[in-house]
């Protein structure tokens, strides 16, 4: 049991190094889509994560497999279609979430498209599902720098954004903080995001952030502990997906994502907030 | 909007015209509110009363005129209605309610003991005591209107903004949150509220403003909220024409 847990991390440094990238993902990209799934915004997120695309393949066009030029473009695009959409919203008849799904649905297109014209199919794969198993020094370096910059960000952005979330009337009326907040807030989704695209590719990114985020408040309603949970859950995801890739041999990124799912599920039935949960953990209601 | 010189009105508007995309939602509004009153600002639906509230808090530009206010903003609190607020977030009524001490708090600021004290015994003053850990989720409607109440009494403003405060309130809590309003007329600070309720204005409000749109009367009560005038209120709010020409009332150059 032992050897089947630690053996691939022990002998294999680029299962060593994935491990790394799950956690800090875990650390920093969890979080936010613990904020994201709390504001109801899991599609726009999703959304956004298509549309980083099309940028990352645009430097890839340039630039070939560079993280940099492919870093650089996914997170001008990523930030270009979330005020877009914003801006659409706002001052359109389409809702946001339509206008969404069309920058996403023409993201994915285009960004297809464009990666093609260079014309390999290992490289588009690469950009659908990640490469988590082949982490080389610079993704490694930025992902942790994402997550960090992203942990510091959200202790000093904590409670603006809580208040944000839950009672922005009342954020506005004390603060000058909450336009600030609401679009710091956007960059490190779209930061999270290209850092979650490294990994497990434009298709799969959405995936560590909202899952785990989705099992964690199914089981708590006090948000110190969601993100606590949710982070947990996150580095049990990767790690079960992780193992479950090598030993049985099928690609990193969706098996750790469906290992999220799977605990997605499983608190879905079982959790106090899930379906038979709600009976499992009932207690007699008191008196008062 | 400078800092309080005591000598400035509470309130001032000064030909005052807000509105959305260029058709008026408050017309031409001047008038002048002294320091400790008690308003009720009172008309009907559309007439323009939480675009006047917003207006003062900063969330909208006047499209002609301007106000000033007698206190800073930091000293400004203001209650929007009651359905802006997402009662699905995990977030407990203590941690809420202290959220009234931003001021003093900020971003990052903790709680020491003694502001701590200061949340339950406020808690304690709208009769939430007990229910400090409770999820908002969880609160009755009523019961969330006495948190965002003991919240709005954390912040220690002196011009109180309060709009529709008593609405789909029961009777029971109504009349507590209008004795805690009274508290705060009698401690001197200055409070405007959104009401529909006419009877209950007659009983607590020295003075109204009834608003169409524009103002038809700002005065003592009674003066105010007659048949005529209520009637001529009832008709105003209903005319909205897409084609509205220029208003040429007062040709004041446009504000920048």
């Amino acid at each position: 049991m032992a050897e089947w847990l630690f053996a691939p991390f022990a002998d294999f440094e680029f299962m060593r190094r994935a491990l790394a990238g799950c956690l800090a993902l875990a650390l920093g990209a969890t979080p936010v889509g613990l904020f994201l799934l709390l504001r109801r915004m899991s599609l726009m997120g999703d959304a956004m994560a298509h549309a980083i695309l099309p940028g990352a393949a645009l430097g890839y066009l340039a630039f070939g497999l560079s993280l940099g030029a492919m870093t650089v473009g996914g997170i001008v695009a990523g930030v270009l279609v979330a005020l877009a959409a914003g801006a659409v919203a706002r001052s359109s008849i389409l809702k946001e979430d339509a206008s969404l799904a069309a920058f996403y649905l023409i993201s994915l297109a285009a960004g297809v498209l464009i990666v093609s014209l260079r014309g390999r199919n290992l490289d588009l794969l690469h950009v659908l599902f990640g490469s988590i198993l082949a982490l080389d020094d610079a993704s490694l370096l930025l992902i942790a720098a994402i997550s960090s910059v992203t942990l510091f960000a959200l202790a000093l952005l904590y409670r603006p954004l809580v208040l944000e979330c839950f009672d922005p009337a009342f954020l506005r009326s004390v603060s000058v903080l909450s336009p600030v907040t609401h679009y710091a807030f956007l960059v490190l989704v779209v930061l999270n995001l290209v850092s979650g695209f490294h990994a497990l590719g434009t298709l799969m990114a959405v995936g560590i952030m909202v899952l785990p985020a989705a099992a964690a408040r199914l089981w708590t309603s006090r948000l110190s502990l969601m993100l606590a949970l949710s982070a947990v859950t996150a580095v049990l995801s990767g790690l079960a997906g992780l193992l479950a890739s090598f030993h049985a041999d099928v690609p990193a990124g969706p098996a750790i994502v469906l290992a999220a799912g799977i605990i997605y599920v499983a608190s879905l039935v079982l959790a106090p907030g899930g379906l038979i949960g709600a009976r499992l953990w009932r207690r007699p209601h008191l008196e008062f | 909007m400078n800092a309080a010189s005591l000598s400035a009105p509470a309130l001032r508007c000064d030909n005052l015209t807000l509105g959305y995309d260029r058709h008026p939602a408050v017309h031409h509004l001047s008038c002048e509110v002294d320091h400790g009153a008690l308003v009720a600002i009172v008309g009907p639906n559309g007439a323009g009363k939480s675009t006047l509230l917003k207006a003062l808090v900063g969330e909208l530009k006047p499209l002609q005129g301007a106000y000033a206010l007698g206190a800073p903003r930091e000293r400004i609190a203001y209650l929007p209605q009651l359905s802006e607020i997402d009662r699905s977030f995990p977030v407990n009524v203590f941690d809420m309610v202290a959220m009234g001490l931003w001021h003093q708090l900020g971003p990052l600021g903790g709680l020491n003991r003694g502001q701590a004290r200061r949340v339950r015994a406020t808690l304690a003053a709208v009769g939430l005591s007990g229910l400090e850990q409770r999820p908002i989720g969880t609160l009755s409607g009523g019961q969330l209107q006495r948190a965002r109440f003991a919240r709005l009494m954390l912040q220690d403003a002196r011009l109180l903004l309060l709009d529709e405060p008593f609405n789909a309130i029961d009777a029971r809590t109504t009349e507590d949150l209008v004795a805690l309003m009274l508290t705060w007329h009698a401690e001197g600070r200055t409070i405007l509220a959104v009401l529909h309720d006419l009877e209950r204005v007659h009983r607590h409000f020295p003075q109204c403003l009834l608003l169409a749109r524009e103002s038809l009367g700002f005065g003592p009560t009674a003066s105010i909220l007659t048949e005529p005038l209520l009637l001529r209120a009832r008709r105003l709010a209903e005319t909205f024409d897409d084609h509205a020409p220029v208003c040429h009332r007062h040709p004041a150059p446009e504000v920048a």
